[in-house]
């Protein structure tokens, strides 16, 4: 029964690692079927929602109890310092993506601010840069790094813990944790360091916006397709930002496609 | 000579008959940008003032019905978050619907207008997509990256009312759409056992 169980859990990782051989191998050409239908494109449904449910367990029982307790336990400014402190390791993996995406002015603008807060912001315990009227954090991942590579996005999927995801994010993500640049200047017991504040930001986080994440976990009608939604919707928006419109005119396909975000209501 | 002058004036008359047949359209246009605009800088100065009022939540939820019903057009987000149950449903569904959807975004967004205290909303910039106008506003909440939020504004129901507000991507519409969707396939799709479950949910 426990073999089972594991299997069912590991499933959708081992589908990652196979979505990305088909996205890699298949995916350049073909039009990408998420976003030319109008569910969304979600064949591993079951599984997911196996692994949404148990995510779901896990957040009752462990994140949301800790995620409260320690956003009432640290001081608003402490949590404010580590999540900083943690956003600021994160821009080298940021800038290399922006290199990797040949976006030279989000890499330099990404450079600039490391440099601020690394420096004058005590090596980022303070958000310097935003203080100053910086230019924004670009903050690039591997996972939009495949979007300008023309990867597309494949199925979606729920991750163990991680949770909402598409195939082409989840390789993303799994490329960003193995190959982010700070491990390889920082020595072993600092790089702990980077994934203690890390933790300790996404436990912030929990707690923060509590009343937001509990609406959707706990207070929708169906959890799974309402994270579901929220997240291709943003994630969408994050990963395209910079480029021309994601979406599918609805006047080219004759009817306003419920996939099209900006499909006009009054045309239905 | 003559014909040179009169090849020329005939150029001019027609290059102002064309601009005088321009005008009234990229007049047109820019009045809907200022007016899509102007739209937006009201809901907005109403969202903020709600914000600095301070007042406890039943009464912001209020306010934010009040803002919503004036600025919004919420019989097409309604029908719309129906999709396409809405052709099925009759008038008078239709029309109780619409009051419970709009009773029930009040109280689901209006309860979250605390965590907004000590923020403030503002426009930024204008710009036509396909039939309606887009207005960018940037939301700087204490202690955190500002967001962007996006009002859809449309004159297409006779009035200028926003028909959705997109928050960094996630449209309230489409959203809802989803939520409505399951709340519809919960109820075996009966669409009064939904309506009746609106009046309570959010």
């Amino acid at each position: 029964m426990t073999a089972s169980y594991v299997t069912r859990m590991l499933r959708p990782a081992l589908l990652t690692i196979l979505g990305f051989t088909v996205v890699l191998v298949a995916g350049c050409t073909q039009p990408d079927p998420a976003l030319t239908r109008g569910a969304p494109f979600d064949p591993y449904e079951a599984e997911n929602r196996r692994m949404h449910a148990f995510n779901r367990s896990i957040d009752r029982a462990v994140l949301r109890p800790a995620g409260t307790g320690y956003s009432k336990a640290i001081p608003d400014d402490i949590e404010t310092v580590i999540g900083n402190f943690s956003n600021n390791l994160s821009l080298p993996a940021a800038i290399a993506n922006s290199i990797l995406q040949g976006n030279g002015k989000a890499a330099t603008e990404d450079f600039y601010r490391f440099l601020v807060n690394t420096t004058i912001g005590l090596g980022g315990l303070f958000d310097t840069a935003t203080d100053l009227n910086m230019p924004a954090e670009n903050g690039a991942d591997f996972g939009q790094t495949l979007y300008v590579w023309g990867v597309n996005e494949g199925p979606y999927l729920e991750l163990p813990l991680m949770g909402p995801a598409t195939t082409r994010d989840a390789v993303g993500k799994a490329v960003d944790i193995f190959t982010n640049p700070l491990s390889y200047v920082v020595g072993t017991p600092e790089t702990y360091y980077g994934t203690a504040a890390a933790v300790s930001s996404r436990l912030s986080a929990r707690g923060r916006y509590s009343d937001a994440i509990d609406s959707v976990l706990y207070d929708s009608a169906d959890s799974y397709a309402a994270s579901r939604s929220l997240y291709l919707q943003n994630r969408r928006f994050k990963v395209g930002k910079d480029g021309s419109d994601n979406y599918l005119d609805p006047y080219d396909t004759g009817s306003a496609s419920p996939s099209d975000p900006y499909g006009d209501p009054y045309a239905e | 000579m003559p014909n040179d002058t009169s090849r020329r004036t005939a150029l001019k008359t027609g290059f102002a008959a064309a601009l005088i047949a321009a005008l009234p359209a990229t007049g047109a246009v820019a009045l809907t940008e200022a007016r899509a605009k102007a739209l937006v800088n009201q809901v907005v100065g109403d969202i903020n003032r709600v914000i600095a009022s301070g007042k406890p939540l039943s009464s912001m939820i209020r306010d934010f019905e009040t803002i919503f019903r004036k600025y919004a057009d919420v019989n097409i987000i309604a029908r719309s978050t129906l999709g396409a149950d809405s052709r099925r449903a009759s008038a008078a569904q239709m029309r109780a619907y619409t009051d419970a959807f709009r009773g029930y975004v009040a109280r689901k967004y209006g309860k979250r207008f605390n965590e907004f205290a000590g923020g403030k909303i503002e426009v930024k910039g204008v710009r036509e997509v396909k039939s309606w106008h887009e207005v960018t506003s940037t939301v700087y909440l204490r202690g955190e990256a500002p967001f962007e939020v996006r009002f859809l504004v449309s004159d297409r129901s006779g009035k200028d009312l926003f028909f959705d507000m997109v928050i960094e991507g996630i449209s309230l519409r489409l959203s809802e759409r989803t939520e409505i969707g399951s709340m519809l396939d919960r109820r075996k799709g009966n669409i009064d056992a939904l309506i009746a479950d609106l009046k309570t949910a959010g």
